[in-house]
Order: structure tokens, then C-alpha cells, then sequence
């Protein structure tokens, strides 16, 4: 008896603990995942600029088509009113963004904007691939500066 | 009886008035040896670049020229809130009418031309161990700076930390001109201990502080809360920190982490300042944090 109350009283606590989870917006992991795996294919042509793999063509190729495409999932859904880091757990995405959407859009655009001339260059080597890369790196650093909490 | 305890005790408390009085004075450096400098603009944009001036006193938002310091930008802290002062050359709303050992004192000692304290939002706490040279350097570089009319703004600072004097104190107790790192360097890691404890003034973010502000130098460099927004500045010394010194110096050039995560926040200008100087400074600073972890 002592032990199916134990257990009853784990489960609910379980049960319970589940809201503050369950609660939070799906799109907040979904959006994080697309930055992922901006960082995933930024990593082949970044590396490769910063010198910690040799460069190669076709690699970097593949990375900026990725990117080019990764940067052209329209963001529609990702960007919830309510996921900012002061009214959601686990993003550090600050509310500013909201109170200044043409701005972050335009950003956004500044990025697919670099990636696209990234992918232009991506196959003619080295020295073009790392002056693209730098730009694309800018986009995101603009955006990081402005609308990026730091991490708790 | 009663008098004479009275008497004593008021002796006691002018004396005790007196030591506050003497040690909350301005101390400053020797002018006459800070005039005599000879100030090489060339050289001072890189003591500009690596002391990231242009990243407090430049106009808030980066549309400005990020040559233009008329400051303006806010600082939230636990004592209240701190402007950046215009410190364009424009003779009456910047420095431009300071003489060269007025600027030195000034970065050096957190006291300005008119003998008053300035609080340690103003890294002085950092610049202490700067070569007054390069802060020579440093003000024949500023000098050459556009000149913008924007009036300084007035700290928005809660009583009793709005007596200045009270800073002399704190000064006391925590200006310190030694090195917080005093092992035996490199060469290189000894420029990296340079730019990294004096100039770049890394510790201010990175060190946590105690009650009264002052940097905890038991936690050097470990990480710290975010003084003004959300999260924690991270740790770049100490068990938190894994990075290589490759890791380290290709950061402050590109500002992409191991992870090709890509810099934000207050470290974006960092990164925009360091990535133009030569690679052997972003080296020494790696070496030097290497050296922290041991």
C-alpha cells in the first residue's frame, strides 16, 4: 500500500511537472534547429576560411547550396508573438525583435542575401570564399548584436 | 567626565575624517613626466582599437561612425545608470581642450582635469597598467577623431553613490597596478597579459564582482552575470572554458566559435576592434589564457 502510494505520488508529481514543458512553443526547438543547422554547413566554408580544413571545391560547394537554401524556409511559423526570452524558457531570442520586425526581417534578408553570393563563389577558391564567408558571418553578427540575449 | 569622553570621542572622529578625507583624495601620476611623452597617432589607433574605446563611447546603435565618440550609450549597473561621456576632440562638449597629462590621469588614475573621481564603469581600474606611452599614443590618435557637439549626459546614480568622493575610497581598497597574473611569462604571454589585464580590460565583463563593484580576482576571468541584460558573460579561464589557442585567436579575428556559432552582443565590437590588428596580438591574448588554465 505504502509503495503504491510512493508511486501514485512520483507519477503525479511527474504529471504535474509536465505543463512548464509541454507549455512551451514548439517553434522556439524548430527554430533552433534551423540555426543548428546554419552552423552545421557554416562550419565547412568557416572552417576552411579560418584554415582548420583545407579547402575544397566541392565541399564548400554543397555547404553554401545547403545554406542557400536552408535560408529560404520561410520563417512564417518560427516567430511566434510570446517566444521571447522574457515571456519563454530556453531562448535567448530577445523581445526586441518584435518591436522592431522590419528591421530583423531585413537582417534576415541581408543574410540570404551574403548566402546567395556565397554560393557564387563557393567553387572558385579560397581567397573568394573566404572574403563571402566574412560577409555572411557579418549578417549574423549584426543580428546576434541586436536581438541575441547572452547565454544563461 | 562626560566632557571629556565628548572630547575624545570628536577627536576620534575628526582624525577618522581626516584618513578618509587624505585617502578618498585623487592620487595622480607625475604631470610633468606625462607631458614630456611624445604622442604617435599612428601607433595610437591600435592601443584605440585594442583598449575598445569606440565600443562604450561611440553613439548608441551601429549606423554612427563608429569613429565618433559623443557617446551617449547607458550602462545599467547595481549602483544605477551610467552614460558614456563625449569624449570627441570637441573642445567644450569632449576633451578636445585636455592636455596630454590631463587625458593620461584621466585613463589612467579615474581622475578628471578638474581633480574630481570617476566612477569604475570607466575601466581606469584596467588602464592603471598601461605604458603611459601608449596612452600618449592613444591621445595624439584621438586627437585626430571627429569632433561631435553632443553634451554629455549625467549619471543617474542613487545616493550614496553619487558622492563622488566616496570613490577615493573604493580606490583604496580595490585600484590595484599590479598584475593579477604574476607567474613567470613568455614573452608572449606576457603581451597577451598587456592586452588582455590592461588595455582590452577583459576582466570587466568576465570576472565577477563583489558587493561594492570591485572585480573578484579569486574567480579571474570565470565567467559572470550579464551586468546589464539577461545570461551570464561566459568563462574564458577556469574548468568552464575548453577552447584552444587556435580556437581562441581565430575567434577574435572572424568571430566564429569552435561551434561556427557567430559573436553577438557586447563581444561583437570587441571581435570588430582585435580583427584589426596584427594576428601575433589575438596569439599573445590566446597565450595568455592558456596560461590561466594551468
Amino acid at each position: 500500500m505504502a509503495v503504491k502510494r510512493t508511486l501514485a505520488s512520483v507519477v503525479l508529481g511527474a504529471v504535474l511537472a509536465l505543463p512548464a514543458f509541454a507549455d512551451e512553443d514548439p517553434a522556439i526547438a524548430a527554430r533552433q534547429g534551423q540555426f543548428k543547422l546554419f552552423a552545421h554547413n557554416f562550419g565547412v566554408v568557416g572552417g576552411m576560411a579560418q584554415g582548420r580544413m583545407d579547402y575544397d571545391a566541392e565541399m564548400a560547394q554543397t555547404a553554401a547550396d545547403n545554406l542557400f537554401h536552408l535560408t529560404r524556409v520561410d520563417q512564417g511559423r518560427l516567430w511566434p508573438e510570446g517566444t521571447d526570452s522574457a515571456s519563454s524558457e530556453g531562448t535567448r531570442a530577445n523581445a526586441d525583435i518584435w518591436d522592431n520586425l522590419d528591421d530583423f526581417v531585413s537582417k534576415f534578408v541581408d543574410l540570404q542575401n551574403a548566402v546567395e553570393d556565397l554560393q557564387g563563389v563557393a567553387g572558385s577558391g579560397l581567397d573568394e570564399v573566404r572574403a563571402s564567408v566574412m560577409a555572411v558571418g557579418g549578417t549574423c553578427q549584426a543580428c546576434h548584436e541586436d536581438y541575441r540575449d547572452e547565454e544563461s | 567626565m562626560l566632557r571629556r569622553v565628548v572630547l575624545i570621542l570628536v577627536m576620534i572622529g575628526l582624525i577618522a575624517a581626516g584618513a578618509l578625507w587624505v585617502l578618498s583624495a585623487p592620487r595622480v601620476p607625475d604631470s610633468d613626466t606625462l607631458a614630456r611623452l611624445d604622442g604617435e597617432p599612428e601607433r595610437g589607433r591600435d592601443v584605440f582599437l585594442a583598449a575598445g574605446c569606440g565600443s562604450c563611447h561611440m553613439a548608441p546603435g551601429r549606423e554612427a561612425d563608429p569613429l565618433v565618440m559623443s557617446g551617449g550609450r547607458e550602462f545599467v549597473s547595481d549602483f544605477g545608470k551610467f552614460y558614456a561621456p563625449n569624449i570627441s576632440p570637441d573642445p567644450e562638449h569632449g576633451i578636445g581642450d585636455w592636455t596630454q597629462d590631463q587625458f593620461i590621469t584621466a585613463v589612467m588614475r579615474g581622475v578628471s582635469p578638474g581633480g574630481q573621481h570617476y566612477y569604475p564603469a570607466f575601466p581606469y581600474t584596467a588602464y592603471i597598467r598601461a605604458e603611459p606611452q601608449d596612452i600618449a599614443d592613444l591621445h595624439a590618435y584621438m586627437m585626430t577623431l571627429p569632433r561631435d557637439e553632443t553634451a554629455s549626459r549625467d549619471h543617474d546614480i542613487g545616493f550614496p553613490f553619487n558622492i563622488r568622493r566616496a570613490v577615493g575610497l573604493w580606490k583604496t581598497l580595490f585600484l590595484q597596478e599590479e598584475w593579477v597574473l604574476t607567474d613567470d611569462l613568455t614573452e608572449e604571454e606576457a603581451r597577451g597579459r598587456y592586452l588582455v589585464e590592461a588595455l582590452a580590460h577583459c576582466a570587466e565583463c568576465h570576472t565577477p564582482r563583489n558587493m561594492l563593484g570591485a572585480l573578484d580576482s579569486a574567480r579571474w576571468m570565470e565567467g559572470a552575470p550579464n551586468p546589464s541584460g539577461r545570461g551570464r558573460i561566459p568563462p574564458i579561464a577556469g574548468e568552464g572554458f575548453t577552447w584552444t589557442a587556435f580556437d581562441i585567436s581565430a575567434y577574435l579575428e572572424t568571430g566564429f566559435t569552435p561551434e561556427f556559432d557567430v559573436v553577438g552582443g557586447t563581444m561583437a565590437a570587441v571581435v570588430a576592434n582585435l580583427q584589426q590588428l596584427e594576428s601575433a596580438e589575438r596569439e599573445a591574448i590566446a597565450a595568455y589564457l592558456l596560461r590561466l588554465r594551468d
